[in-house]
């Protein structure tokens, strides 16, 4: 179904205030300026034991204007959205760059970009605001009560977050667009309480969450093949049984291991040691004080071996159903696609316009965002994934190459420095394979490495039948910070004597 | 634009339900950026946001719907108190309902307007930048960091007559330093209620004496040492533990604090018996909101308790489990007192003084910790902990610093910490390095922690 933009958002003054804001900065002296009109609905609803526990509806609207004026940068921004508003917002941002101008140093330039009027909306059936309240909760309640009908259950939860954005941009250029874009998030989680030791495991859901609409919470929405874009029922039907494997399953000895990862969770692994590591910004140092730098420096594009052979890794802001999806980013750059990583070596960024002018590129690769009106754009991520093998094998076959390793699925904990060395990432599930078959769940396995020997040590990548879009909508980065929903898509892959730590002996337990 | 007095009154009378909060925040925020030395990206928002808590009869009890919006208007503030009143017909009976509070004194600022932050904040700081910039690129040092000054002003009227206001200030101030092609770095923070009187110089000399043990590097191994964690670090892991500490979860059996045999750990000694972890929403310098002001209902909050006073609490005293978060429903539900989360946090250990100067001169043997970074929790049973030493991790050999050392991952239980305390000093006012994005009201000491998990080397720089 092709939906379009809201008319209760189109009702909103965007040209009046677009014009208004834009040409009193080019009065002003501007020679770059934008503007963005924002709404952000959101939704998050939570369920315990088949009761509600809370649920809230934001609904969150403003004016953004971003100017440059002398070669600074100058922002400010509203929750009014009106022509007067629009008008005060210019004057603002134009005198702020202007108090920063003693403090600035470097001028800033734009890559340029060709002009673009359009609309865009994201790819989705059911608006899940349309979904009357009393549905979702119908939803998730039936969820939990079923997973606490069950002896291995003590206790479940039930989470519901669902996005609708909004945004209208134009600048000077005369670029003017309109989007929306839909995401939604869930996941259930079935508890296990030990009341006589005081013992719990806990495993949850590993659906990941979609640029898709309603109809993926009830297992409607089907894939490019016309399977299921996610089974619900079966994974919720299974997770007792899990859980109760897993109360009772050995703890992990430390050591080296193969590793089977499945997408469910090394979406998190690319995330956070390749997604964050290529944002050229980073690279830079322009994030030194907050979200870190990276070890992939410019000065080894083309050179870095970041991973092996059987790597390779693009970013886009174009696939179906992901959640850095859209048709143009919030500087009016047309959405894109491209390599970072191309046979195991570093050969591209994400940027942005003044990234790409500063890095010397003649265009960006539109990964600008802002969070909310509130925010002034900043580089953000596209979506980051790693691309199967064609004719590559399925999980069997990767599974049944691995003679001694642990089958990880669904991710749990993660942390990395920040330089993007040194990680560790925990996980919903870890099965035992032994003979190239899995023999049963072990847990309290943590897996820990730096990034160049970890996807070096990449030696079995699957073919599509193992590929999957996972993601996040909770990544931070900039100051203020910022959050931005992301998604990566990956196959599994088998990684060759990954460090495996046991988290209850870290812990001295 | 409306007062918020005014759409506080205005959604109210348009109330038709049993009862109904509501809750407008005007916020404003300027911010400076840099990096490289040089200003990056800067700005000045205001938004004002009404959110409407409708409580409403149903089958079964009383619901609870709630919506937030800005950009408000009086003329559509009864739509809005429509909307919440038709979602929580949708909601059904709310697990948590209860009597709104009633007979509350109203704030004396109850009509005064909302304060306001704007550039003209950084009317002192900006040129002492500017200076700093300047001295900095002299000596081939890069400059990279944040300061902020926000300010929400918070009004809460309840059906019931609650008429409450609170101003809640808020300024930060973090740098970077880095020199020698950045293979040496360094960081400091500064958390207030004003960024105004805030002394850079004092900074610059912190950032500098850091850059300045990094001339030498020491050879330190992974493993247990002895750890010497500045009030940041500190603050960063009691933040955690803190944020880990609700009725609701150690009742249900999910929590470090849950009991072996049902039940919480509340009443047990669970650290150092010099140990007093609380929070006070009248603390000096540390001001923090002193009533319930809850939008949504959780485990941790509820929207029935909306106007009540939020009272100074002892989470941990003289090492013992004292209290957990709870609302009066999770309280009933636990069997434990009512015991509203606050909104800062401090840790004092009896006995200690001294500053973290201090504390390093009487180590023998250990390593200094600047701050931590990227720390999340591995298992929430143990209350396990990961993260980061970032910016300055140095070698204490005899009471002083002898060099740097590499940055390493740890994984230490964070109660486990708490019966591993060796030495600390006075807990002052401090910036959480993660944190302090959600949580810059800490005041902690320096804590030196025997047998601190270092686990892995990070090559992070």
């Amino acid at each position: 179904m092709t939906r379009a933009v809201d008319d209760e958002f189109l009702a909103l003054p965007l040209d009046a205030c677009s014009d208004a804001a834009l040409s009193r900065a080019r009065e002003l002296g501007a020679s770059h300026a934008d503007v963005r009109v924002v709404s952000i609905l959101t939704s998050n609803t939570r369920v315990r034991d088949a009761r509600l526990e809370g649920s809230v509806l934001d609904d969150d609207r403003g004016l953004a204007v971003r100017v440059v004026v002398d070669g600074c940068w100058g922002f400010a921004a509203s929750d009014r959205i009106d022509v007067g508003t629009a008008r005060q917002l210019a004057d603002r941002a134009v005198a702020l760059a202007r108090i920063s101008a003693p403090l600035s140093t470097t001028r800033v330039e734009l890559a340029p970009e060709p002009v673009h009027v359009g609309t865009w909306v994201s790819a989705y059936d059911i608006d899940p605001f349309e979904v009357p309240e009393a549905e979702r909760l119908e939803l998730l309640a039936g969820r939990t009560a079923a997973l606490v009908g069950h002896a291995a259950v003590s206790h479940s939860t039930a989470t519901l977050r669902s996005v609708k954005e909004r945004v209208h941009y134009a600048d000077l250029a005369g670029t003017r667009t309109t989007q929306q874009r839909v995401r939604l998030e869930s996941d259930v989680t079935a508890i296990a309480v030990d009341p006589t030791t005081g013992s719990f495991e806990t495993m949850a859901t590993t659906a990941p969450p979609a640029g898709r609409g309603w109809e993926y919470l009830t297992g409607a929405a089907v894939t490019v093949g016309g399977a299921r874009a996610w089974d619900w029922q079966a994974e919720l039907d299974a997770l007792p049984d899990l859980l109760h494997e897993k109360t009772l399953a050995p703890s992990v000895e430390p050591g080296r291991y193969d590793l089977v990862i499945h997408p469910t969770n090394l979406w998190l692994t690319i995330h956070e040691s390749i997604g964050h590591a290529t944002e050229l910004d980073r690279a830079l140092g322009y994030e030194a004080n907050y979200a870190g730098t990276s070890f992939a420096t410019p000065d080894v594009l083309g050179t870095l071996q970041y991973g092996s052979g059987l790597m390779n890794v693009t970013g886009d802001r174009t696939v179906q159903h992901g959640l850095s999806t859209v048709g143009w980013d919030d500087e009016g750059v047309g959405a894109q696609s491209w390599d970072i990583i191309r046979d195991g070596v570093l050969v591209g960024y994400q940027l942005d316009r003044s990234m790409a002018a500063e890095f010397g590129l003649p265009r960006s690769n539109g990964c600008a965002y802002a969070d909310s009106a509130g925010h002034t754009a900043i580089q953000r991520m596209p979506n980051v994934s790693l691309q199967p093998v064609l004719d590559g094998p399925d999980l069997d076959g990767l599974i049944g190459g691995v003679e001694d390793g642990i089958y990880i699925v669904g991710d749990k904990s993660w942390s990395i420095d920040m330089q993007r060395f040194n990680f560790q990432f925990t996980g919903q599930r870890f099965h035992r394979i032994k003979g190239g078959r899995l023999v049963g769940q072990l847990k309290d396995v943590a897996y820990q490495a730096t990034t160049t020997e970890f996807w070096g040590s990449m030696r079995a990548v699957g073919g599509e039948s193992t590929y999957l879009l996972g993601g996040a909508f909770n990544c931070g980065k900039g100051q203020p910070g910022q959050v931005a929903a992301v998604s990566h898509g990956a196959p599994v892959a088998v990684f060759e004597a990954v460090n495996v730590l046991n988290s209850a002996q870290e812990a001295g337990r | 634009m409306s007062m918020p007095q005014e759409i506080v009154e205005r959604a109210l009378a348009a109330s038709r339900s049993r009862a109904c909060v509501v809750l407008v925040r005007s916020t404003s925020v300027a911010n400076l950026r840099w990096a490289r030395t040089t200003l990056t990206t800067n700005g000045e928002t205001v938004a004002t946001s009404v959110s409407v808590v409708a409580m409403v009869d149903v089958p079964g009890g009383v619901a609870a719907g709630s919506i937030t919006v800005n950009e408000p208007e009086l003329p559509g503030v009864g739509d809005l108190v429509a909307r919440a009143e038709a979602l929580a017909i949708q909601d059904g009976a709310a697990e948590d309902a209860a009597d709104l509070a009633s007979g509350i004194d109203p704030s004396a600022s109850w009509t005064d307007g909302p304060v306001v932050a704007t550039s003209a904040d950084f009317a002192e700081l900006a040129p002492e930048i500017g200076e700093l910039f300047a001295a900095a690129r002299a000596e081939g040092i890069e400059h990279f960091g944040y300061a902020e000054q926000a300010v929400t002003t918070y009004y809460l009227g309840t059906s019931t007559g609650v008429r409450l206001r609170f101003v809640d200030p808020e300024g930060r101030l973090e740098l970077t330093a880095k020199s020698h092609d950045r293979t040496r770095s360094t960081w400091a923070g500064r958390a207030g209620r004003s960024l105004a009187g805030l002394d850079l110089a004092e900074v610059d000399r912190e950032l500098r004496q850091g850059l300045a043990w990094q001339a030498n590097r020491v050879e330190v191994a992974p493993g247990r040492h002895t750890a010497v964690l500045t009030p940041s670090a500190v603050s960063d892991l009691m933040i955690e533990l803190y944020w880990s500490s609700v009725a609701r979860d150690a009742a249900d059996g999910q929590s470090v604090w849950s009991s072996a045999g049902g039940g919480t750990r509340v009443g047990e000694q669970v650290g150092d018996r010099r140990v007093h972890l609380w929070s006070d929403p009248l603390m000096p310098g540390l001001e923090a909101m002193p009533f319930v002001a809850a939008t949504g209902s959780s485990g941790s909050s509820s929207v029935f308790d909306n106007g009540l006073p939020v009272e100074a609490v002892s989470w941990i005293r003289d090492g013992v489990l004292a209290n957990l978060i709870s609302t009066r429903f999770t309280a009933l539900e636990t069997g434990l007192p009512f015991r509203a989360g606050v909104d800062n946090l401090r840790l004092d250990v009896a006995g200690a003084t001294g500053s973290i100067e201090d504390v390093v001169a009487r180590t023998d043997d250990g390593l200094l910790v600047t701050c931590l970074w990227y720390n999340r929790v591995v298992d929430p049973q143990s209350l396990l902990l990961t993260g980061l030493t970032r910016d300055g991790v140095y070698a204490v050999r005899g009471g002083e610093v002898v060099g740097a050392v590499t940055n390493f991952r740890f994984n230490d239980s964070l109660v486990a910490v708490l019966s591993r305390i060796a030495d600390a000093g006075t807990s002052v006012g401090t910036l959480a390095r993660e944190m302090g994005d959600y949580f810059n009201r800490a005041a902690m000491p320096p804590l030196v922690v025997r047998d601190f998990n270092f686990s892995t080397v990070s090559l992070a720089s």
